[in-house]
């Protein structure tokens, strides 16, 4: 082109180069860890596809590989996913209004953001011992389901707190201004307007940290959870067990049957995480398509 | 005979007019800084005050001020008094949520709720108490904003499908519905074209005869064309206010002047 002179035309012709390298390495980084869940998953599918099928999930765990299901692990679950979900996500949407729309900033108020973004790095085996701790010692409340629930909920209601806010920022100042110059409560002006609209926000928040609790093994290891039960939870204060603790019992033996066993173990938690996921997908399009 | 009609038609609106808003040496400060200083005026029942001024001059924060919207930012005090109906508007024993009840607002942007055009309407009244028929209300607020034609088959269908303009309508619909002893408006044509301007405009002379409105502009033609009293501001002083015709045609101070003729601002 004859707009530049020549050492400019090079000078370009380096940033182009530059450009088209840094996009490169980019996808290269990208594609890798695709890859690389790939192999997982297709290494984890070849072992226990043979395993699942419907007498794996209707069958309590067994010492003999054969006859060994995953229908007490998956009940734990499921109880704990809903109780899980009671308890948390009222504390943690609670507080991510008060910290927005309520609180006035003053000191008390900062300090408990630093705080509630320092618990969202904890580890969560820290959150098991504390669990243990209050729940099932201090309370006495045993190793039942509402303990676990419960030392899940301490878990994930930062991150839930934390994406909420985020979703109630994205809530425009105008919609609380419209409200507000009607004669509306602060109140009012969060429940008909600013809750609705950062609605499809927070489902995502929930159910990402929803997922990330139906995931964790550490907690649930430390207050107790047992990894052979033979029977079904009947109500929050029975014993019980989960899918991530049955798998790995399952992978901690020697016998190969039983690691192909946790193999199919992790598809069925594959298949609840992702079917929790496209939940949250569908709810989020749908509420938004309503907003719109 | 017209113009005899005419004469007694403005001799007997400038007779029945009584103050519905004073402002007593009124200051609004942003951590301790003067946004708005010690600014008088009234604002007299059934008449349209414009407020004037270039941006950034305090003409928005003043009109905030009257009906409390200044105290969703942070670290604002205000001096003086606004007194509405005898009584001090920042007295201790005045609910502010009563004072937006009274005072309504529409603002620059148009901000209709993400919602049906029907519950935009009916959403402040019904929290408020409304008692009486809804579509009625709902349909009287859209015919007192020239909107009802426009919209009246398709009340279910989100606010967001509507124009610019008559989103901001909507709004001024909305303020209605609250049955409102004054409206104020922070710019409310700012974002519309020439021709949804001439409509908020028409609407706010019909409106005249039962609201008393204030409105701020950056545009000195929209104030001359629809206000009866002017307020000229610069760097958070009130320079002049006066009837419209005076301040556009004899300004008594030389700042006015300068800026109505354009030669700054």
């Amino acid at each position: 082109m004859a707009f530049l002179s020549e050492n400019a035309q090079k000078h370009l012709a380096n940033r182009h180069r530059k450009s088209r390298l840094f996009a490169l390495l980019c996808a290269i980084v990208t594609w890798s860890s695709v890859f690389l869940l790939g192999v997982l998953l297709v290494r984890i599918t070849l072992d226990g596809i043979g395993w699942l099928n419907w007498n794996f999930l209707t069958s309590f765990p067994s010492r003999f590989p054969a006859q060994a299901g995953i229908k007490s692990a998956l009940a734990g679950t499921l109880w704990l996913i809903v109780m899980i979900a009671f308890i948390s996500i009222p504390v943690g949407v609670s507080a991510a209004l008060y910290l927005e729309e309520f609180s006035k900033r003053g000191r008390l108020d900062t300090l408990i953001e630093v705080n509630i973004a320092n618990l969202s790095g904890v580890p969560s085996i820290v959150y098991g011992i504390l669990g243990l701790a209050i729940f099932v010692r201090f309370f006495g409340l045993e190793r039942s389901l509402i303990s676990g629930a419960l030392t899940m909920s301490l878990l994930i209601v930062p991150v839930i707190i934390i994406a909420s806010r985020e979703a109630i920022k994205t809530v425009p100042m105008s919609i609380r201004y419209a409200a507000l110059s009607l004669g509306a409560t602060r109140w009012q002006t969060t429940w008909s307007h600013v809750l609705p609209s950062a609605f499809p926000g927070i489902m995502t928040g929930v159910i990402l940290a929803l997922s990330r609790a139906i995931g964790e093994t550490a907690p649930l290891i430390l207050i107790g959870a047992a990894s052979y039960v033979a029977f079904l939870p009947k109500g929050p204060m029975d014993s019980f067990t989960a899918l991530p603790i049955q798998i790995y019992g399952w992978a901690s033996r020697p016998q190969a049957e039983f690691s192909e066993l946790a193999a199919a173990g992790i598809l069925v938690l594959l298949a609840v995480l992702l079917l929790m996921n496209a939940t949250a997908i569908f709810i989020r399009n749908k509420t938004e398509k309503r907003l719109k | 005979m017209a113009l005899a009609e005419f004469v007694d038609a403005t001799t007997e609106k400038k007779q029945t007019t009584e103050a519905v808003l004073e402002l007593q040496e009124v200051s609004v400060l942003y951590s301790g800084k003067a946004a708005v200083k010690k600014v008088s005026c009234t604002i007299w029942r059934n008449r349209i005050t414009a407020i004037i001024g270039p941006s950034g001059c305090g003409k928005s924060t003043l009109l905030r001020s009257l009906n409390r919207m200044n105290d969703f930012v942070d670290g604002v005090t205000i001096e003086g008094q606004i007194l509405f109906a005898g009584q001090n508007l920042y007295g201790e024993a005045v609910d502010p949520v009563e004072v937006r009840r009274r005072i309504g607002m529409v603002f620059q942007k148009p901000n209709p709720f993400p919602k049906s055009i029907y519950n935009n309407i009916s959403w402040g009244p019904s929290i408020n108490g409304y008692s009486g028929s809804m579509d009625e209300l709902v349909e009287r607020s859209l015919q007192q904003a020239a909107l009802w034609e426009e919209v009246k088959d398709r009340l279910q269908e989100s606010a967001l499908n509507l124009s610019g303009g008559q989103q901001q309508r909507l709004c001024i619909a909305r303020a209605l519905a609250m049955e409102p002893q004054v409206l104020l408006m922070d710019e409310p044509c700012s974002a519309l074209d020439p021709i949804s301007t001439a409509h908020i405009e028409d609407l706010m002379f019909e409106l005249q005869s039962r609201y008393t409105m204030v409105i701020v502009t950056h545009n000195m033609q929209q104030a001359a064309r629809v206000s009866d009293y002017t307020a000229f501001m610069e760097m958070g002083n009130l320079i002049e206010f006066g009837e419209t015709d005076q301040i556009f045609t004899r300004p008594e101070k030389k700042r006015t002047e300068e800026y109505v003729t354009g030669r700054f601002g």
